[in-house]
């Protein structure tokens, strides 16, 4: 009963693994082709780096960075590339599942489609929704707390990279070789050695416990920021929403994500050196699998959604002119929902058999989430109660989001029903539910987060006009996406199915691609804002570093701010500190400035990354002295960052002064 | 009429009403199985999931009605509303914030405890329908359900036949099944009879049902299993007692057997299934699935565990030592195992026709 050779991992070639010509996918025309569009891209636009000569100022001004808003800003960018392909993969299945109908096989085979589908999950959440949320972590919670950078500058860059690392990786199975094809948990028996022998699941599992260290590392480092480095005054019930949010996410990431090593870890020696946690024999037990996958993945739906409602809450407060309303309640609604997230995970498998006071216990958890979660919704609304509400981009995206993610937490309740959730469960009702509360909470989020804070970093708004269309195109396209799925699952059509016998099925699905299909021109059309705005900078440019009259202390400094954020520590004696300073009639100090002390850039950072994506690689593939070399340098280079001195160094004073002096310039010239 | 309507007012009418129309054309046109089942499980569950859906808009309704009415009334524009930049607090509204979602989730909590007891897939049948309990002496019908790589194995160990991706039940009669699966996690789903279900390999799970309407119904997995899964697809027909019977008949005379080594002949994967009959099948043979013991010369898992039990040292560094009677335990039964390397491409898979015949004439409409 010999396994055949394949799978056996000592039974490779030395030098290339198991890695052949035939692992590149050459006989997929669809695979081919992006290739092919990749690789010109790519060369075009490293041709393009190169006849401008940035390469230099790239790596010196932002790859080697411990500048904060720096690294939350290529968090950003790596959120929108990665959203790029994300949704490519939904375009695809969208296309694939209008098609084949009447005994058509559309034009996916399954080995591809699996891919698809998985791939779009994983990257949806792993690379495109947690960059965002890290990035406008990481961008804002220093300044909103008056710090200058987050406690450990160095590790924040090197957790940027681990994370792109990860998005490489993850980018690399599209070409060579292939990637998972089990769902996006990778769910075993199926994803062990025996069912998944190619090195797909490998890619899935290297990606994310790379980007996982990343992860981990950059919740640690929030959660040092914002307990040790708030401004003097900024107690803790005085510190603003969005940082109550933070620090509650990366409370939760520093919990879960261990959780999700350690399973993939399992996972891993399944599959690489034979034990047996999660095998059909031998006492193996795949429901211990689906059991702490989902301990790591209910909590890490909150660590997507909480910062958003940080988010919202910051917008809708300062949109409509007013404070947020039941700030105290809105802190304690975001423990109990932080306390919550971990007594909840059973929900997502009421119908793997367990007895039916478990799933009731589990079932009633999740509906209690459901009140501190409708508290924050009031909340809001109150705070738009006798306010002024300005319809700005920002708070257009929450009032879209507030409408949206009603309804999504409605159908979430549904399904926290375990009788409801026999009949609902992996329907396309359960993929709508999901979605809606995904796209109309955390992708939302961040559109209101990015144009919110985009004159912050940037010093120019965005535009509007092409802002509104991409709005108007995300939500109507958003609906028509997703509310066929809602009328699919109630039809009692499940997920991830390639092909349908039933005819009448298929106009729903005609609907639904006909909103991704919106959703793609939204995207095109937030391009274009980025791109018109920049290049209409001038006309765009707010010189006040207060464009939306906020109220937080991210407003009262320079737009962009100065590497060192704040000249002087800000003094905090309310919960909307910059407003209560504007009140009191503050003046900003325009002398006395002194040399600033802050850290040096490195490149350990980048350098640790590039050598584990080659152990990914070697991994992956079972080359293992590549995988052997990488982890040796991994571990040289770690251990030389510790006899690097060069850690700090002083902006001189001149330097405070002289940009010090153009802000009051610019500030003089606005006013007159 | 229509010449009464100005081309504006018209269009405008139009803009209006067409997509409506279009809309509940569109939704009456489509079977929602969820929300009109025909077994009386699926039907509680139904009624459930509706109670719940009408408790949670009692609340919803009015918050997206306020969003938009405090959007409005309070925009920037507006200067007659009241603008107070300061009111951030008020004890009464924070109390009827917290208590209208709690008192809501108070009532469908204990109709989720109770519905979650009363529809235990566990739990036997105990009605018909509404107002028509069991009889005390109607023994269910029992199925073994076994999930393959990609189809479904069915035995009736009441008439020892067994099919494969055809089920059928009599009307009335409740029916118990029993799951596993051989290979990988699937989960059996006939929408109309009752709610999903996982089957999962060296564990049995339950479900308990009862069809209350004659008819050909679509079952299928609904739980992903890899390249095959889309095709993993029976019909499962509810069938008056005398149709049953017939039935019952047509699949005993088939003259194949599933015996232990037919059935790891069909263990392999193999996608698009047509019905396949089995006139006899193999004693224990659901038992010896789960416990992972049909291959010849292999230890029951049940069995070893017992052994394991009496003897704590049973189990040497390798967890592999023989048995008292000298034979080793079977190593995993799995895709390698069961058909060589398992597919990576559906080139790699037997393609069977997609359409064979079915053996009987049951008029294949859905759902009526």
């Amino acid at each position: 009963m010999a396994q055949p050779d394949i799978l056996s991992p000592l039974n490779v070639d030395p030098i290339f693994g198991r890695f052949t010509l035939e692992s590149l996918p050459l006989h997929e025309p669809i695979v081919v082709a992006t290739f092919a569009a990749v690789a010109l891209g790519g060369l075009a636009l490293i041709s393009a780096l190169t006849y401008f000569k940035v390469w230099g100022y790239l790596w010196k001004e932002w790859f080697t960075t411990v500048d904060h808003k720096k690294i939350g800003i290529m968090y950003m960018i790596l959120g929108v590339v990665m959203l790029l392909r994300g949704f490519s993969d939904a375009i695809m299945m969208r296309l694939q599942q209008a098609m084949a109908f009447g005994g058509s096989e559309g034009y996916l085979n399954a080995h591809h489609y699996d891919q698809v589908f998985t791939a779009h999950g994983v990257i949806m959440i792993f690379f495109v929704a947690m960059p965002f949320v890290t990035g406008l972590m990481n961008y804002v919670v220093p300044l909103q707390i008056g710090a200058r950078d987050v406690s450990f500058p160095f590790l924040n860059n090197f957790s940027f990279w681990m994370t792109a690392a990860g998005a490489v990786i993850v980018m690399m199975s599209l070409f060579v070789g292939e990637f998972s094809q089990t769902g996006w948990l990778a769910m075993p028996p199926l994803s062990g050695i025996a069912f998944s022998p190619g090195v797909g699941v490998d890619y899935y599992i290297w990606a994310l416990q790379i980007a996982g260290i990343g992860t981990l590392l950059s919740g640690v480092n929030l959660i040092a920021t914002i307990v040790k480095m708030r401004a003097p005054g900024m107690r803790f019930m005085k510190m603003p929403i969005f940082c109550w949010t933070a620090l509650c996410t990366n409370i939760l990431i520093v919990a879960a994500f261990p959780v999700l090593t350690a399973v993939l870890a399992l996972l891993s020696l399944d599959r690489y050196v034979g034990t047996a946690f999660f095998t059909n024999t031998l006492g193996g037990n795949p429901m211990m699998y689906v059991n702490l996958i989902w301990i790591w993945g209910h909590p890490e739906v909150y660590i997507l959604i909480l910062p958003m409602f940080g988010v919202f809450s910051e917008v809708v407060s300062t949109f409509s002119g007013k404070r947020l309303f039941g700030y105290t309640s809105m802190v304690y609604a975001t423990l109990v929902i932080t306390i919550l997230a971990y007594l909840v995970w059973l929900h997502h498998f009421f119908t793997m058999g367990s007895g039916a006071s478990v799933n009731s216990f589990f079932g009633i958890t999740t509906m209690i989430i459901s009140i501190p979660t409708g508290a924050k919704i009031f909340n809001w609304l109150f705070t738009m109660y006798r306010g002024r509400v300005r319809f700005e981009l920002p708070m257009m995206w929450a009032i879209a989001f507030m409408i949206t993610f009603t309804l999504g937490g409605m159908t979430g309740v549904l399904l926290a029903v375990p009788p409801a959730d026999f009949v609902l469960h992996n329907s396309l009702f359960l993929v709508a539910h999901f979605h809606n509360v995904i796209i109309g909470g955390v992708v939302f989020g961040a559109f209101a987060g990015i144009n919110y804070w985009w004159p912050k970093a940037f010093g120019f708004k965005l535009d509007t006009v092409w802002g509104k269309r991409s709005f108007w195109l995300w939500v109507v396209g958003f609906y028509f996406a997703f509310m066929p799925l809602y009328v699919l699952g109630l039809m009692g059509v499940t997920r991830r199915l390639r092909t349908f016998d039933d005819p009448s099925l298929q106009i729903w699905f005609i609907i639904a691609g006909f909103g991704a299909f919106l959703v793609a021109l939204g995207i095109a059309a937030m391009l274009i804002q980025f791109y018109v705005s920049i290049r209409d900078r001038k006309q765009l440019v707010d010189v006040t570093g207060d464009p939306w009259d906020g109220r937080t202390l991210e407003w009262s400094t320079s737009s962009p701010p100065p590497d060192y954020n704040f000249a002087f520590t800000p003094v905090v004696h309310d919960s909307d500190a910059w407003w209560d300073m504007k009140a009191r009639g503050y003046r900003r100090p325009e002398g006395n400035f002194a040399a600033i002390h802050m850290p040096a850039n490195t490149a350990t950072g980048i350098m640790l990354a590039g050598l584990s994506v080659a152990f990914g690689v070697g991994m992956i593939w079972y080359v293992w002295w590549l995988a052997g070399l990488s982890f040796i340098g991994i571990l040289a280079v770690a251990i030389g960052h510790t006899f690097n001195y060069k850690r700090d160094f002083f902006i001189p004073k001149e330097d405070v002064i002289a940009h010090e002096n153009a802000r009051t310039g610019k500030l003089a010239g606005a006013a007159a | 009429m229509q010449s009464s309507l100005s081309p504006a007012r018209s269009f405008r009418f139009a803009l209006r009403t067409v997509p409506a129309v279009g809309l509940a054309v569109l939704l009456a046109g489509c079977d929602m199985v969820v929300l009109n089942p025909m077994g009386d499980v699926a039907v509680q569950q139904r009624n459930l999931l509706v109670f719940a859906l009408a408790l949670m808009l009692l609340i919803v309704v009015p918050v997206i009605a306020l969003v938009g009415i405090f959007a409005w009334r309070y925009r920037a524009s507006n200067k007659q509303a009241h603008y107070d930049p300061d009111w951030d607090h008020s004890t009464m509204l924070e109390l009827v914030i917290w208590s209208a979602p709690l008192l809501i989730v108070i009532t469908l909590g204990a109709a989720t405890w109770t519905g979650t007891h009363l529809l235990d897939p566990y739990r036997p049948i105990e009605r018909i329908t509404k107002g028509q309990p069991v009889a005390a002496n109607v023994k269910p019908l029992e199925v073994q359900v076994v999930a393959l790589d990609w189809k479904w194995l069915f035995i009736y160990p009441e008439y020892g036949f067994a099919t494969v991706n055809e089920l059928a039940a009599p009307v009335n009669r409740p029916i118990k099944f029993r799951l596993t699966s051989a290979s990988v996690m699937n989960a059996f789903y006939v929408p109309t009879l009752v709610g999903m279900i996982y089957t999962m390999p060296s564990m049995e799970t339950q479900l308990h049902a009862v069809i209350n309407k004659p008819g050909n119904y679509a079952g299928f997995s609904s739980n992903y299993s890899g390249a095959g899964f889309s095709g993993m697809r029976f019909r499962f027909h509810g069938m008056d007692q005398a149709r049953f019977d017939r039935w019952v008949a047509l699949n005993r005379a088939d003259g194949d057997a599933l015996t232990r080594a037919s059935y790891l002949q069909l263990a392999k994967p193999t996608e698009n299934v047509p019905v396949i009959r089995y006139g006899q099948v193999a004693q224990g043979l659901f038992e010896r699935v789960v416990n992972h013991c049909v291959e010849p010369g292999s230890v029951c898992m049940g069995e070893m565990m017992k052994v394991d039990l009496a003897d704590p040292s049973a189990m040497d560094a390798s967890g592999l030592r023989a048995k008292p009677d000298g034979r080793v335990p079977q190593i995993p039964l799995n895709g390698a195992t069961a058909g060589g390397v398992p597919p990576t491409s559906p080139a790699d898979v037997d393609q069977r026709s997609r359409s064979a015949p079915s053996a009987l004439d049951i008029p294949s409409q859905r759902n009526k």
